[in-house]
């Protein structure tokens, strides 16, 4: 059975249909592409996956579990996590406080033990440090822990997003253009972290680019977004080479 | 009839807010701030006539206009010198200096002119209108008020929409990014708005004084909150969100004080602005706006 | 190493601030044991701890949540009425030792209450919208209370929104609440002890919710909400948490204050009081609880001080308060600022820079 299962999601603001009919299904562990022109409606999608927007028809089924229309905090404890096109980070709080909110739904205590700082706080907050520093060990940036999130350098908080990302512990990782914004040598490197997030946690990833190179390095499998409709499906080879989606992408003359 | 007359009386009062808010809403819509020094302007306004007119005989228009003149002046020096180093710093910072002018203003007033209640002689000379055989009487402070306020609204409309100027403020309001990259004065823009708003809180002070005469150095003060309170109510940012805000504010307040109970009129007014704020959270006439995921 | 230095970094904040509360503590004891504390300051000392304990509790609303609260004033005005209205009561006939506690208990329970049935509304809304709706409770309740009359005679408890005459007492009956003239006859119990410690509770609430999961919470909803949503926070949640603890504290500072003198008005706690406390956790640097404190201290007892020239006071407190905002918030003064420290501790600076390279 597949992890995500969306079938005919649809979704229309004010009489402009935005997504429609889209089919999806992802395998687990799979590095899964969604990919379109601007305005195509790949950020409208996420955000229905995530419960950020109710969908107008259509499921949403992730693990069997049916999220259609949940909201985010149900969507995120039931395993789908995200980052977002223009990051957004905890500018003023420190990179480990950051991945620690990451956790929230994962190590709970109430809020009483905080204040009276019992076993149970001491307890939840020394495991959320360890498993925060070992994520963040991951990506090569525990020795910035401290620091403003506002303080890292452009690269690195695009991994600490996908940290915070990973600290809920999600079946699913949805990345909405992650490449957006970084010179081709941070590409590289950034296409190396999605290869290893997938094999070290062993989650799927659905992610979002309009860099069709990056797409091709490293999709599996591939979903071409125009006006809102599935207009291709396949492995990159095959997608690459439908004429639909070479028109969509070069837009007849003009685009 | 008696229903008629607090209603009647409800749009003047509502009429003096209007004009006040529209000022507030102004400066909102082009600075994003709330100018909380707004409402002793108002205040100012008022000394500005009483001395002119009140004391010295000078003819109600020419007291106005001089009253007008200063406000500008004031509400552009204001601007340059507290709020213009402030653009870019956070918001919370612009309010708190806001409160430090209308402080600053208050207590100027009070050492300059002490702080006894001056009585203010109405500007309005003529005695009104008796209709329905004697039932309802309208004061001709009413009729002023209302006509003036209807006037300036209209004219300010026109001038937003139909002269090149207001169109800038537009576009400032809009984007004051795209503004400046587009060639807009966007200081002189922010300047004008000051002195626009300015000018038309000493008219409103004028016209409150005349009905409500009495004149203090924190006479601005609960007039500027409830002129703030009708923009929020109309749609902050909106000019006939905040003339609609106004007038409602003041027929609610009258009548609420006419029927209900003098002492809880500001408590009702100020639950209707929760309640509408609960339906339509931008107010009555404000732009919905959305953030982008 | 690294997780021991930051340990220690939120530790000695901590220990800082209370350290601070201890030697504020300490110096003011000496002070009234030698002698060397005039009447005047002695009046202050109750108001001062009161406002220290309001500018923390909004810090939590205004510096953690960041959301601009303008209405404070009636969560304080809240706890003093409920908590006075019991201490001249049912408290009356109860040893001190129980009264004032249980006044204390009422009056954070009553603006609990109160600051559930705001935020409700308000967290719904946001920015200035949410700052107006705030500062209109605060004028609603204002009213309300100035409204109120309360009278007992031997038929019971009579209640009325209009004047003390439609009342309708028996004779023998007593006025507990008189409208704008509020609660009088109230016996004072004016401890500064009391008054520490309840700063000291609330530093410890304030301070462990800060460094805890749920305070976390509050600060990411500060920092995005969109992403906080995302990361599974549930976002009424914790502005209710931010909002109604800040309340509740409020609350016991309305009580605190209000057992310092003989009458209670509604009229004291009007938006210029809320005002009051938002420019002492804006001076002291929002989300600095410390500042916030010595904020709280100085802008009460320094218009006191000036009172020989009572009638500058005001002006030059409204022209220190542009200017501070000028100097500590304008963009031009805050580089101007930068560039000095630059030059001043180019060590400190070149540290900073060294993290942004690599």
């Amino acid at each position: 059975m597949a992890l995500l299962e969306v079938t005919n999601l649809g979704i229309s603001f004010g009489g402009l249909q935005a997504v429609s009919g889209l089919d999806l299904s992802i395998e687990p562990r799979r590095l899964y592409g969604l990919i379109g022109p601007n305005g195509a409606g790949k950020t409208t999608v996420f955000n229905m996956l995530t419960g950020m927007y109710a969908p107008g028809e259509g499921t949403i089924r992730l693990d069997g579990v049916d999220i259609t229309g949940k909201n985010p905090a149900f969507i995120c404890k039931e395993g789908i996590a995200r980052t977002f096109q223009n990051i957004r980070l905890f500018q003023d709080m420190s990179v480990l406080d950051n991945v620690k909110v990451g956790m929230h739904n994962r190590v709970e205590y109430n809020m009483w033990h905080g204040i009276f700082r019992d076993r149970t706080y001491r307890e939840k907050e020394a495991q959320m440090e360890e498993r925060s520093m070992e994520l963040l060990r991951v990506f090569g940036i525990d020795q910035r822990a401290q620091l403003k999130a506002s303080q890292l350098p452009y690269g690195e908080q695009r991994k600490l997003e996908i940290c915070r990302a990973l600290a809920s512990e999600p079946k699913l990782l949805l990345l909405d253009e992650p490449a957006a914004g970084m010179n081709p040598n941070e590409t590289m490197e950034l296409r190396e972290t999605v290869r290893k997030v997938r094999d070290d946690f062993g989650i799927a990833i659905l992610l979002i680019e309009h860099d069709m190179k990056f797409v091709m390095g490293i999709c599996e499998e591939l979903t071409v977004l125009e006006y809102g409709r599935a207009i291709a499906h396949g492995d990159p080879e095959t997608v690459c080479n439908d004429p639909r989606v070479i028109t969509a992408y070069l837009g007849g003359d003009d685009d | 009839m008696q229903f008629l007359s607090y209603l009647v009386r409800g749009i003047s009062l509502g009429s003096v807010y209007a004009l006040i808010a529209l000022g507030y809403t102004m400066v909102y819509g082009i600075a994003k701030m709330l100018n909380f020094a707004h409402g002793d302007v108002i205040m100012v306004g008022g000394y500005m006539v009483f001395f002119t007119f009140c004391k010295n005989q000078v003819p109600p228009v020419l007291a106005v206009l001089f009253a007008m003149c200063v406000c500008t002046l004031l509400g552009i020096t204001i601007e340059k010198i507290a709020y213009k180093p402030l653009r870019g710093a956070p918001k919370l910072a612009v309010l708190i200096t806001a409160i430090g002018v209308s402080y600053f203003l208050q207590n100027s007033a009070m050492l300059l002119w002490k702080s006894d209640p001056k009585s203010f002689t109405s500007i309005v000379s003529f005695d009104g209108v008796t209709l329905f055989d004697g039932n309802l009487q309208i004061s001709g402070e009413t009729i002023v008020t209302i006509l003036v306020s209807v006037v300036i609204m209209i004219a300010l409309m026109l001038f937003v929409k139909k002269t090149k100027p207001g169109r800038a403020m537009q576009a400032v309001s809009e984007d004051r990014g795209a503004a400046l990259l587009m060639g807009i004065n966007v200081n002189g823009v922010i300047s004008m708005t000051f002195a626009i708003g300015s000018a038309l809180a000493a008219i409103a002070g004028a016209l409150l004084l005349s009905s409500y005469p009495t004149l203090t150095p924190t006479t601005g003060a609960m007039p500027g909150i409830k002129a703030f309170v009708a923009a929020v109510f109309g749609g902050i940012g909106s000019l006939p969100g905040a003339f609609i805000g106004g007038i409602l504010l003041g027929v609610i307040e009258n009548l609420s004080k006419a029927y209900i109970s003098t002492q809880l009129a500001d408590a009702i007014v100020f639950l209707v602005l929760i309640i509408v704020l609960l339906v339509k959270p931008t107010g009555l006439l404000g732009k919905k706006t959305t953030v982008k995921v | 190493m690294e997780k021991k230095g930051k340990m220690k970094k939120t530790t000695k904040t901590t220990l800082t601030t209370f350290g601070f509360v201890a030697v504020f503590w300490a110096v003011i004891e000496i002070l009234t044991v030698s002698g060397h504390l005039s009447s005047k300051l002695n009046g202050l000392l109750i108001p001062v701890c009161a406002y220290m304990i309001m500018a923390i509790s909004l810090n939590l609303v205004v510096g953690f949540l960041g959301e601009l609260s303008l209405g404070h004033a009636a969560f304080m005005s809240a706890g003093a009425f409920a908590g006075i209205f019991f201490y001249t009561t049912a408290g009356a006939e109860l040893p001190v030792y129980v009264s004032v506690p249980v006044s204390f208990l009422i009056g954070g329970l009553a603006a609990g209450i109160l600051g559930v049935i705001v935020g409700v509304p308000v967290l719904r809304l946001s920015g200035d919208y949410l700052a107006i709706v705030t500062l209109a409770s605060g004028e609603i309740l204002k009213n309300v209370l100035c409204a109120l009359y309360i009278g007992k005679d031997s038929e019971g408890i009579h209640m009325s929104l209009k004047d003390q005459f439609s009342l309708g007492m028996a004779p023998d009956g007593k006025m507990l609440m008189k409208g704008a003239m509020g609660i009088t006859g109230i016996k004072k119990f004016a401890n500064f002890s009391v008054g520490v410690v309840l700063i000291v509770i609330t530093l410890i609430f304030v301070l462990n919710l800060m460094n805890s999961r749920a305070g976390r919470a509050i600060t990411a909803i500060r920092d995005d909400e969109i992403a906080a949503r995302a990361a599974g926070l549930d976002l009424t949640r914790y502005k209710m948490i931010a909002f109604v603890s800040a309340a509740v504290f409020a609350g016991f500072a309305g009580v605190l204050y209000a057992l310092n003198y003989s009458a209670l008005v509604a009229d004291k706690f009007d938006y210029n009081l809320s005002i009051n406390v938002l420019v002492m956790v804006v001076l002291g640097g929002m989300g600095n609880i410390l500042g916030g404190m010595i904020a709280a201290i100085i802008l009460t007892i320094l218009p006191e001080l000036l009172r020989g020239f009572s009638q500058y006071r005001m002006f030059i407190y409204s022209i220190v308060l542009i200017v501070m905002m000028l100097f500590n918030q304008a963009p031009a003064f805050v580089s101007w600022r930068q560039r000095l420290m630059a030059r001043i501790r180019p060590k400190a600076a070149g540290k900073q820079d060294g993290k942004e390279e690599q």
